[in-house]
C-alpha cells in the first residue's frame, strides 16, 4: 500500500509543500494535522502545494486541499496548487476547486 | 439480460486501510479489458468513492461492518460494479447526490463523492433506506479494443 508523505521547504516566504502517493480518506486523516502546524508555523505569504507525484487522489484528497485552503486563509497565506498529476487535475477541476484555488504548471520545480 | 462474460466479488471489513485495496482490485479485475490510463483512474477514483462513503457514513466510520463488492463484465466492454454496505442508508437520496452537499459535520467533506462517481462512470443508481443500508450500481463501458499494444505472446 502507498503512503502518502509530505515534504516541507520553506524560504522567501513561500511554503512549499511536497506531497507524494496517494491521498484518499484513510491517508488524509493522518496528514491533515502536521500541514496544519506547518501552515501555522511559517505564516508564509504564499502556499504552495506539488502534486506531481500523487498517482491517486479522490474527493477526500479533495477536502483535504480545500480545508488547507481555509486554514491557511486564516493563518494569513494564499494556498496554491502546482503541477497536479493529470488524476489529481481532472477530480480538482471536475469540482470546480480551481475557481477558488489557482493551478499553477511550471517545468521547474 | 446481457451476457455476463467474468465476475468477482469481494468482501472487507468497513476500515479505511480498505479503501485503497479496493479500488487496487477493481483496477486488477479490470486489467483484462485492456483499459486506458485514464479509464484506469475512472475507476479507481469512482470505486474509492463508494467505498469511502460506506465505511465513513454507511459505518460512521466505526470499524465494524463489511463492504460487499461484485464486479461482473458483461458484453461490450461494459463493467458493472456494486458496492454495498448494510449501514445506516440515506434518507433522501436526491439531496445526498445533489453536488456539493455533506451530511457530514466536520467540516473536512466537499460533498463531491456522488459527482465524481457520476462523471467517471457511464451511469450510477442508488439504492438505500434509512436502516436498509445502502448499494451503489456503476457502469462503464470501456472504449473500444486498442490494437496497437502489442501482445508479447505474439512477437
Ligand atoms: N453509503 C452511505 N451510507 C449512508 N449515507 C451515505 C452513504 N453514501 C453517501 N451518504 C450520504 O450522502 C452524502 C453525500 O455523499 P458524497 O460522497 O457525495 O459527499 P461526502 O462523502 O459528504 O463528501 P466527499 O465525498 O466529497 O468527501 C454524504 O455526506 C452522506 O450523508
Ligand atoms: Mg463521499
Amino acid at each position: 500500500m502507498e503512503v502518502l508523505t509530505a515534504k516541507y521547504e520553506f524560504s522567501d516566504n513561500v511554503l512549499k509543500i511536497t506531497l507524494s502517493g496517494e491521498i484518499d480518506h484513510h491517508s488524509a486523516k493522518a496528514a491533515r494535522e502536521e500541514i496544519d502546524l506547518r501552515i501555522l508555523e511559517c505564516k508564509a505569504g504564499t502556499v504552495l502545494i506539488d502534486l506531481r507525484n500523487v498517482g491517486f487522489m479522490d474527493s477526500s484528497g479533495l477536502g483535504l486541499i480545500l480545508g488547507r485552503y481555509t486554514h491557511a486563509k486564516e493563518a494569513g497565506s494564499v494556498l496554491k496548487i502546482v503541477n497536479p498529476s493529470p488524476g489529481a487535475e481532472k477530480v480538482l477541476r471536475m469540482a470546480g476547486s480551481d475557481k477558488i484555488i489557482p493551478i499553477i504548471h511550471r517545468k521547474n520545480n | 439480460m446481457k451476457k455476463v462474460i467474468n465476475e468477482t466479488e469481494l468482501v472487507f471489513s468497513a476500515v479505511s486501510e480498505n479503501e485503497s485495496f479496493a479500488r487496487c482490485a477493481v483496477a486488477s479485475f479490470c486489467a483484462q479489458l485492456d483499459p486506458t490510463l485514464e479509464e484506469l483512474s475512472d475507476i479507481r477514483t469512482a470505486v474509492s468513492e463508494a467505498v469511502t462513503n460506506a465505511i465513513v457514513h454507511g459505518y460512521r466510520d466505526s470499524g465494524t461492518g463489511k463492504v460487499y463488492i461484485s464486479c461482473k463484465i458483461l458484453e461490450n466492454r461494459t463493467l458493472v460494479i456494486k458496492v454495498r454496505d448494510k449501514g445506516c442508508g440515506i434518507e433522501d437520496i436526491a439531496l445526498a447526490m445533489t453536488p456539493l452537499y455533506s451530511g457530514d459535520p466536520s467540516g473536512e467533506r466537499g460533498g463531491m463523492g456522488f459527482s465524481i462517481m457520476e462523471s467517471f462512470t457511464d451511469d450510477l443508481k442508488v439504492i438505500s433506506g434509512l436502516g436498509k443500508g445502502t448499494t451503489v450500481i456503476m457502469t462503464k463501458k470501456f472504449s473500444p479494443f486498442n490494437f496497437c499494444s502489442v501482445d508479447p505472446k505474439t512477437i
